[in-house]
C-alpha cells in the first residue's frame, strides 16, 4: 500500500490528537445518555441458562434488557411485570397467571402468553441447563385461554411467585429464539425490557438505547453505556475523571472521598446481601458453649465502624431488615464476659483455647479478610484460637457442596426475594447442598416449611427456626452489607434494597 | 537438511502442544472449585447436581473427557464456553487481535524508547548523562507493570485526563469493521478517528507493559554498545572521521543488536502472558481479561482454549525468533 500526502496528514493528525483529546467531563455521554462503570462484564445474555443466570450482579444489566413474570420494587415487594395478575387455587393444586396485554418485543413483535408457557416449559426442561430447574419444574400442564394461563402444581412451591421475580425468572422471546438458536440468542438478544441492546462488545461495554415501545415507565436517557470495569481503582478513577456518570461497589474509604466532591453524589443503603459465618457440626463445633461464646465475642457494630466505616447492619438472625421473617425482637448481644463463662464451662480459657480453623475468601467482598482477621482476634481475648485458611470462592462452593467446610467458614449469602425459604431455608436445611450444619434437629424444624401452604403459619416458622438457630449458635449471622453507588450530581439514583443498579431507576436530578 | 529440520521443529511443536494440553487439562481439573458447584441454586438436590454434571459432560471419568476434548481439538472444535454460550474457538479469536495489538504496540514503545535510551546512554558513556540513564532504567525495571498501570491512571486518567482509563475504543462510536484488529484495519481504510480512539485506549496499557521491557532492551542495548565501541572496526570508522553518533548508529548498532533480539523475543512472549493483569487493570477486551474471568467462573473449556493458544503464540514467537537470528548471524547462516 503506498502511503499518500492525504493520508500521512490524516494519520498525523491522528497521533496529534491525542494530546488534545477532550479530558474529564466531557467524555461521559451528554443529556441524553449515561455511562456506567460496572463491576462485572455480561458473560451471556440467556439470563435463564448457564452460570452466568444465577449471577446476583448481572441481574441489574438482564433487568434492564428483559422482563420478569413478575416485578420486584426497590423495597423488595413485588409488583405487576409481564403477569399483572398471579396466585394459587384454594386448594394449592393450581395456579393461574394473567399476561399483560401490549407488550412488544424489541424486533416488534407481540410478547403474548404462548411466550410466557414457551419461558416456562423450557425452564423446566434439564436439557435447556437451568440452574433453577427444580422450582420450575414443580408446575405443569400449562394451559392458555386468551391472556389467563393455568397450570397444575405438580410439587408445592409457596415461593414459586417469589421465584418469578429472581434468578431467571424472565420472559424469553418463543419465535425468535427458536429461529435463531442458543448461539444466535448470544449475538441477537431480544427482551421487551426498558433498553434495547445496541452495541455488545464482549468484556468491554453494552451500549443500550431506549425501548420506544416499553409497557411500563419509560426510561429517561435514550442511550445507556455500560463499561465493564472490574478493577475498583479504575472504576474509582472513572468517576473522578469524569468518563463514566456512575460508578458501584468501590471501597468504603473512597465513597467517601468522592462523595465530598462538588461534582458527585452518592447512595449506600443496606441491600439483601448479608455477611455470615458458617459454623459446621464437626470438632470443637459440636460443643454448644463453644459456638455460643464464638456469637457472643463478636463485636459486630465495632466491625461495622472501623472497618467498613458504618456502613453495613449488624445482624441476629440469617432474615435481615426486609425480609420477610424479620423479627426485630430477636437480639443477640455481644458479651465477651459471658463468651469467657461459657468457654470456661467447657474447659477453655485464653490459655487454654478452643481451636479450630476458619475459612474466608480475601476481596470478594468489602474487607472480608479484615473482617475475619478481627474476630479472631476478639475470639483470641476470649479463649478461642482460630487459625484463618483463605480460599478462592470457588474453593468454598466446592467444599461447600461436598460438606467439608472447616469448622468455620466466612460468606456472604444473598437473598433479593426476601423470602425465608432463600435464605434461613436453603442455608441451614441438612438435604441441601449449601447448608453446612446438618443436624436433625433442624431438618426436622425446616423441612415441614419448604410446603407449608399457609403463608402466614410459614413464615411465623420461619421466625421460629431463626430464634431457635440463634439460641442454638448453628450460624454466626454478621451484617448487612451496604452497596456504595457514587454518581454525577447532575442524576438521582432510585437505590434498590436488591443490591440491583438499573439503568432504567437513574434519572436527571431535579 | 533443511526440510529434516523444519520437521524435527514441526514435531517437536507438537509434542510440546500435546504436553501443555495435558498438563492444563489435569490442572484446571484438580484445582479448587468447580463450574457445577459455582452455578448450584439454593435448594439445588443431588440430582439436579448429576444433571449438570452430565449437562456439561463432567460425570464422564477425567481420561474420557480428555480423549473426548483431545478428539475434538484435532477437528478445531475446542468445544463450547460454560459461561459465554459461544464456541471456544470463536471466543479466543476474536479477542487474540485485541491482545496482539496491544503486545506490539507495547513492543514497539519498548523498541523506542529502549532503544533510544541505549544509544544516548553509550554517546555520552562514562558521564552523567549514562548515570541518568542507569537510574530511569533501573526505576523502570523495579516497577512492575500494573503499577505502571496505576501511576498512569492517576497521571493521564484522573490528574490530567487525556487518555481512556478503560476499554478499548469509544463505545458511542460504530465500529463495523472486517477484522478485529481495529488499529491496523482503521489505518488501512483510512479511518483515523477510530485510529485515534483506539490509540487513545491502547497507549496507557501499552506505556505499562512497554516500560519495564524498555528499560531491559535499554540496560542490554547499551552494554552491548559499548562493547563494540571500543572494536578495531569502529576505531577505523573514528580514524575515517565520523562522528560518534554515526559511528554508534551505523557501525556498532547492527551487531550490538543481535544479543538485544534474542532478550526481545523471549520477554515478548512474556509481555503477551503480562496482558492478563494489565488489560484486567485497564478493561481491554482482549484474551488476559477474559482468561481472568474464566477462571473466576471455572469456565473449563475456555481456560483450556486460552491456555492453548498462548502456548501456540510462544512458540510460534520463538521460532521467529530463532530463524531471525539466523538470518542476522552470519556465523549460524554458515554453520
Amino acid at each position: 500500500m503506498s502511503i499518500s500526502r492525504r493520508n500521512f496528514l490524516g494519520a498525523s493528525a491522528a497521533f496529534a490528537s491525542l494530546a488534545t483529546l477532550p479530558g474529564g467531563h466531557v467524555l461521559a455521554q451528554g443529556a441524553r445518555g449515561i455511562t456506567i462503570a460496572y463491576n462485572i462484564p455480561v458473560l451471556s445474555w440467556d439470563p435463564t441458562t448457564g452460570p452466568a443466570a444465577v449471577n446476583p450482579v448481572l441481574q441489574a444489566i438482564y433487568l434492564a434488557v428483559f422482563d420478569r413474570y413478575v416485578d420486584q420494587k426497590p423495597d423488595l415487594s413485588f409488583g405487576p411485570g409481564i403477569l399483572t395478575d398471579w396466585g394459587f387455587s384454594e386448594d394449592k393444586s393450581k395456579i393461574h397467571m394473567t399476561v399483560r396485554e401490549g407488550v412488544k418485543w424489541h424486533d416488534g413483535s407481540d410478547l403474548t402468553p404462548e411466550d410466557v408457557v414457551w419461558s416456562l416449559e423450557r425452564a423446566a426442561n434439564p436439557e435447556t441447563g437451568n440452574p433453577i430447574q427444580f422450582v420450575w419444574s414443580k408446575i405443569g400442564n400449562i394451559v392458555v385461554a386468551g391472556q389467563n394461563i393455568t397450570a397444575d402444581v405438580l410439587e408445592f412451591e409457596p415461593a414459586i411467585f417469589k421465584w418469578m421475580a429472581f434468578l431467571t425468572g424472565f420472559v424469553m422471546p418463543k419465535a425468535h429464539y427458536e429461529k435463531v438458536g442458543a448461539a444466535g440468542f448470544e449475538k441477537a438478544p431480544v427482551g421487551s425490557g426498558p433498553y434495547m441492546i445496541d452495541q455488545f462488545e464482549p468484556g468491554a461495554f453494552v451500549r443500550l438505547k431506549a425501548n420506544p415501545n416499553y409497557w411500563g415507565r419509560a426510561p429517561e436517557f435514550e442511550t445507556v453505556t455500560i463499561k465493564f470495569v472490574t478493577d475498583a481503582a479504575s472504576r474509582v478513577a472513572e468517576v473522578v475523571s469524569g468518563s463514566s456518570d456512575v460508578t458501584l461497589n468501590i471501597p468504603y474509604e473512597d465513597y467517601n472521598r468522592l462523595i465530598k466532591t462538588e461534582h458527585l453524589s452518592g447512595t449506600a443503603v443496606p441491600i439483601s446481601d448479608i455477611g455470615m459465618i458458617f459454623l459446621n457440626d464437626i470438632d470443637v463445633m459440636k460443643d454448644k458453649n463453644v459456638r455460643l461464646a464464638a456469637h457472643h465475642a463478636i463485636h459486630k457494630e465495632l466491625i461495622i465502624d472501623r472497618l467498613l466505616k458504618g456502613y453495613g447492619v449488624p445482624l441476629s438472625t440469617l432474615d435481615a431488615p426486609g425480609y420477610a421473617a424479620f423479627d426485630p425482637s430477636l437480639k443477640f448481644e455481644y458479651d465477651p464476659e459471658k463468651a469467657m463463662e461459657l468457654l470456661a464451662a467447657s474447659g477453655y480459657s485464653p490459655s487454654n483455647p478452643a481451636k479450630f480453623k476458619i475459612q474466608t475468601t480475601r476481596g470478594f467482598k468489602p474487607k472480608d479478610f479484615e473482617m475475619i482477621q478481627a474476630i479472631v482476634g476478639m475470639w483470641r481475648k476470649v479463649g478461642i484460637e482460630a487459625e484463618i485458611e483463605v480460599y478462592e470462592i470457588a474453593k468454598h462452593y466446592e467444599l461447600r457442596a461436598a460438606d467439608q467446610l472447616a469448622p468455620a467458614a466466612f460468606y456472604n449469602w444473598g437473598n433479593s426475594t426476601g423470602d425465608p425459604s432463600t435464605s434461613t431455608g436453603f442455608a441451614m436445611f441438612g438435604p441441601s447442598p449449601h447448608s453446612v450444619w446438618d443436624t436433625p434437629d433442624l431438618i426436622e424444624k425446616i423441612g415441614p416449611l419448604f410446603s407449608e401452604p399457609d403463608e402466614e403459619k410459614r413464615i411465623q416458622g420461619y421466625k421460629d427456626v431463626s430464634k431457635y438457630i440463634m439460641e442454638e449458635a448453628y450460624v454466626i449471622p454478621l451484617l448487612q452489607y451496604a452497596m456504595p453507588v457514587v454518581y454525577s450530581s447532575s442524576l438521582e439514583i432510585t437505590p434498590y434494597s436488591s443490591g440491583d443498579l438499573l439503568p432504567q431507576a437513574i434519572r436527571s436530578a431535579s | 537438511m533443511i526440510i529434516r529440520s523444519f520437521l524435527a521443529r514441526f514435531f517437536s511443536t507438537l509434542v510440546t502442544l500435546f504436553g501443555v494440553a495435558v498438563v492444563v487439562f489435569v490442572l484446571v481439573r484438580i484445582a479448587p472449585g468447580n463450574p457445577i458447584a459455582m452455578m448450584l441454586p439454593p435448594g439445588a438436590t443431588e440430582e439436579d447436581v448429576a444433571r449438570l454434571r452430565a449437562l456439561y459432560g463432567f460425570d464422564k471419568t477425567l481420561i474420557e473427557q480428555f480423549f473426548v476434548w483431545l478428539g475434538n481439538v484435532i477437528y478445531g472444535d475446542f468445544g463450547t464456553s460454560i459461561t459465554m454460550r459461544l464456541p471456544v474457538s470463536e471466543l479466543v479469536l476474536q479477542r487474540l487481535p485485541a491482545t496482539l495489538e496491544l503486545s506490539i504496540m507495547a513492543l514497539v514503545i519498548a523498541l523506542v524508547l529502549g532503544g533510544s535510551l541505549a544509544v544516548f546512554g553509550a554517546r555520552f558513556r562514562g558521564r552523567a548523562q549514562e548515570v541518568g540513564v542507569d537510574i530511569s532504567t533501573g526505576a523502570a525495571l523495579s516497577v512492575p507493570d500494573f503499577l505502571w498501570g496505576l501511576l498512569l491512571i492517576l497521571a493521564f486518567g484522573v490528574a490530567w485526563p487525556v487518555l481512556h482509563i478503560s476499554g478499548r475504543v469509544d463505545p458511542h462510536m460504530d465500529v463495523d469493521l472486517t477484522t478485529n484488529f481495529y488499529f491496523f484495519e482503521g489505518l488501512l481504510l483510512g479511518d483515523f478517528a477510530l485510529v485515534s480512539s483506539v490509540l487513545s485506549h491502547m497507549l496507557m496499557p501499552a506505556l505499562a507493559l512497554g516500560l519495564p521491557l524498555a528499560a531491559m532492551i535499554a540496560q542490554l542495548l547499551k552494554q552491548s554498545l559499548k562493547e563494540q565501541l571500543d572494536q578495531d572496526y569502529v576505531n577505523l570508522a573514528r580514524v575515517r572521521g565520523h562522528g560518534e553518533t554515526h559511528v554508534i548508529l551505523s557501525e556498532a548498532l547492527r551487531n550490538a543488536a543481535l544479543p538485544t533480539l534474542t532478550l526481545i523475543g523471549v520477554q515478548f512472549a512474556f509481555l503477551i502472558g503480562g496482558t492478563v493483569i494489565v488489560e484486567r487493570l485497564f478493561a481491554y477486551e482482549g484474551l488476559g481479561n477474559m482468561a481472568i474471568d474464566a477462571v473466576i467462573n471455572r469456565d473449563l473449556p475456555l481456560i483450556q482454549g486460552i491456555v492453548l493458544l498462548f502456548a501456540v503464540l510462544f512458540i510460534a514467537i520463538n521460532l521467529t525468533v530463532d530463524l531471525t537470528y539466523s538470518l542476522l548471524n552470519p556465523k549460524l547462516r554458515h554453520d
